[in-house]
């Protein structure tokens, strides 16, 4: 009876498999409140993808919908081709999900639930068995392993979440907040194994409040506001399209202010600014010049504390993009 | 991570049907999780031991003098009623164990996993045959030791297989409840004012032709009066008669009904 649309959305409807996810006007509603709101999304097949916005913009309504956790109000989605909807069970063999909460079993021990889930998975006992030990050493927890999880920390029970989604490679992995609340080490662990991943062909798609996690992973950013996507591209150019990036140099005597001023501006030839006695900065349009300006200063006696370049921050995207003031939860 | 690579998504084949072999592959796994769930929290065993042990002696002390002159010519009314009420409350507990599984994280992962969907469900109520085995075999051995003595061996046996079939199937109801409640305190509220008139205005603890008239009407639409009367057939004639083939009957009707209620619902929170 979808005969018509079919043909008409041949190429869409084609197991397109260049797109790992593909959203069209996805909807959720909740109440009165329209959580995502014609959502049109496109995550190539490859890759880190991220979603980006404050708490409650609705990222994660979106990896739930994609993820088969809940039916889209309208709208469509596809996982590698196949419909969220109807396809449920074909998508779920192609999905792992790590969620915010730890979806694990508090009372059983680490090597049990990596035990259960292989098995779920299709494994024969003796590899479910065998995975659950490989994963629990590579994710640092064997001397835990038989432990029940209660008697994880927080950051433990995330590593082991995140196994659990590990136990068969997923094409697509979905990652709802990976990171929130990581102390830093486990943070890079955590990025580390996003990026290895990556490398043996699965395409992820996280969420993150973090602006710093997104440029450092991800390929493409969206950014979500209040249900919408407010921007989409890589976070290099996100940027681009804010500013420019900015050459900071820490002279390690004010008396060199004035000179510096000058030859910053002849060889950059754009108007550098001091906010300090002992600081310049100035607008960088060409990285080449500033090795030419590096050079002068150097044969105009001049020494400097500390050269530093700041690229813009996506909080800043953020802020010209939707115009809040700040995020939640933004680190720094 | 090996560094070889996953296989592509256009290389593999794909079903968007799960198999009966996946279904019941999955639910055993489930019920392998249940079965370590208990054994971590053996409290959870509490109302199939220490409530037939109990139920079996107090009852016989306190009313077998009243009711049968004697404790001894109690136990073959007593002892099929206190089987299938503690049968009846260890499926109850089914319910509430479900809606306190269902609250934590884990479901998440199950709902998105590719798995039957049913298996979540048919793993804890799996289990549950363990618990109704002992509750009906400490019940048995209770019973033995005060003096009751069954007519044969393969009378028990079916006495026992019938207990523990009619409960699995009562307890989908409870099941279906512990889906729809929003919290545990209301599947026992609910399951609890359903278990006291179901055990007590049966033909469990007392012959029904002592009681008032318009009770006996009640008692006769009591489901588990039949399950009472069929077990005391067998174990006290050794027959199988009228109520054993409607206590089989009227638990498939209700595994019919509520199964695919209760999936229904477990998929649309899902």
């Amino acid at each position: 009876m979808l005969q018509g649309l079919e043909t008409q959305d041949s190429n869409y409807d084609k197991k397109n498999t260049a797109f790992a996810a593909e959203t069209r006007d996805l909807v959720k509603v909740y109440g009165q409140n329209r959580a995502v709101d014609n959502v049109n999304l496109s995550i190539p097949n490859g890759g880190i993808y991220a979603l980006l916005g404050p708490n409650g913009a609705g990222k994660t309504t979106i990896i739930n919908m994609l993820a088969t956790l809940i039916k889209p109000d309208g709208g469509s989605a596809k996982i590698f081709g196949h419909d969220v909807r109807t396809e449920t069970h074909v998508v779920r063999q192609l999905i792992s999900v790590t969620g915010q909460s730890a979806a694990v079993d508090e009372k059983l021990s680490g090597y049990e639930n990596l035990t259960i889930f292989g098995l779920l998975l299709g494994l024969s006992r003796s590899a479910a068995n065998r995975r659950a030990k490989e994963l629990l050493e590579q994710f640092e927890l064997a001397d835990s392993a038989n432990k029940t999880l209660e008697k994880y920390s927080g950051g433990m029970r995330r590593k082991l979440d995140l196994a659990a989604s590990l136990i068969v490679q997923a094409p697509l992995i979905f990652l709802d907040e990976p990171t929130t609340g990581l102390d830093p080490r486990t943070r890079i662990q955590m990025w580390n194994i996003i990026k290895r991943l990556v490398k043996t062909g699965s395409t992820i798609l996280l969420t993150t409040q973090y602006l710093e996690e997104a440029d450092q992973l991800a390929d493409r950013v969206a950014v979500i506001d209040h249900g919408h996507v407010v921007a989409e591209d890589t976070p290099h150019k996100l940027k681009a399209a804010i500013g420019k990036a900015t050459l900071r140099l820490e002279l390690a005597s004010e008396k060199d202010l004035n000179e510096t001023m000058r030859i910053t501006e002849k060889m950059l030839g754009t108007k550098p600014s001091n906010p300090e006695p002992a600081l310049v900065t100035a607008p960088m349009a060409n990285p080449d010049s500033v090795t030419d300006l590096l050079i002068a200063l150097r044969e105009g006696s001049i020494r400097l504390a500390a050269v530093s370049v700041l690229e813009p921050t996506l909080d800043e995207v953020f802020l010209a993009l939707t115009g809040t003031p700040k995020l939640e939860g933004v680190g720094q | 991570m090996s560094a070889q690579k996953i296989i592509p998504p256009e290389e593999r084949d794909l079903k968007n049907r799960i198999s009966l072999r996946t279904t019941v592959v999955n639910s055993l796994t489930m019920a392998y999780r249940s079965l370590l769930l208990i054994r971590r929290t053996p409290q959870q065993l509490f109302d199939v031991t220490i409530q037939p042990i109990l139920f079996t002696g107090m009852f016989a002390f306190l009313f077998g003098g009243a009711i049968s002159g004697s404790v001894q010519g109690y136990l073959p009314i007593i002892i099929p009623g206190i089987l299938a009420t503690t049968a009846l409350t260890a499926s109850i507990a089914t319910g509430v164990q479900l809606r306190e599984d269902m609250d934590k994280g884990v479901f998440n992962r199950f709902k998105s996993m590719p798995i039957a969907r049913i298996a979540p469900l048919m793993g804890p109520l799996l289990a549950d045959l363990v618990r109704y085995a002992i509750a009906t075999g400490l019940t048995f051995g209770i019973g033995y030791l005060l003096g009751f003595r069954w007519a044969n061996s393969l009378a028990v046996l079916t006495a026992a297989i019938l207990v523990i079939y009619a409960a699995w199937c009562v307890g989908w109801i409870f099941a279906f409840l512990g889906t729809v409640a929003p919290t545990t305190q209301v599947v026992s509220g609910i399951s609890n004012a359903i278990l006291f008139p179901l055990a007590f205005l049966s033909g469990a603890f007392v012959p029904t032709k002592t009681l008032p008239s318009w009770l006996q009407d009640f008692v006769n639409i009591n489901p588990l009066t039949y399950i009472v009367s069929a077990v005391r057939q067998l174990l006290n004639q050794g027959t199988i008669g009228n109520d054993f083939w409607l206590s089989i009957v009227g638990s498939a009707a209700v595994v019919v009904i509520f199964v695919p209620l209760t999936l229904r619902f477990y998929m649309r929170k899902a």
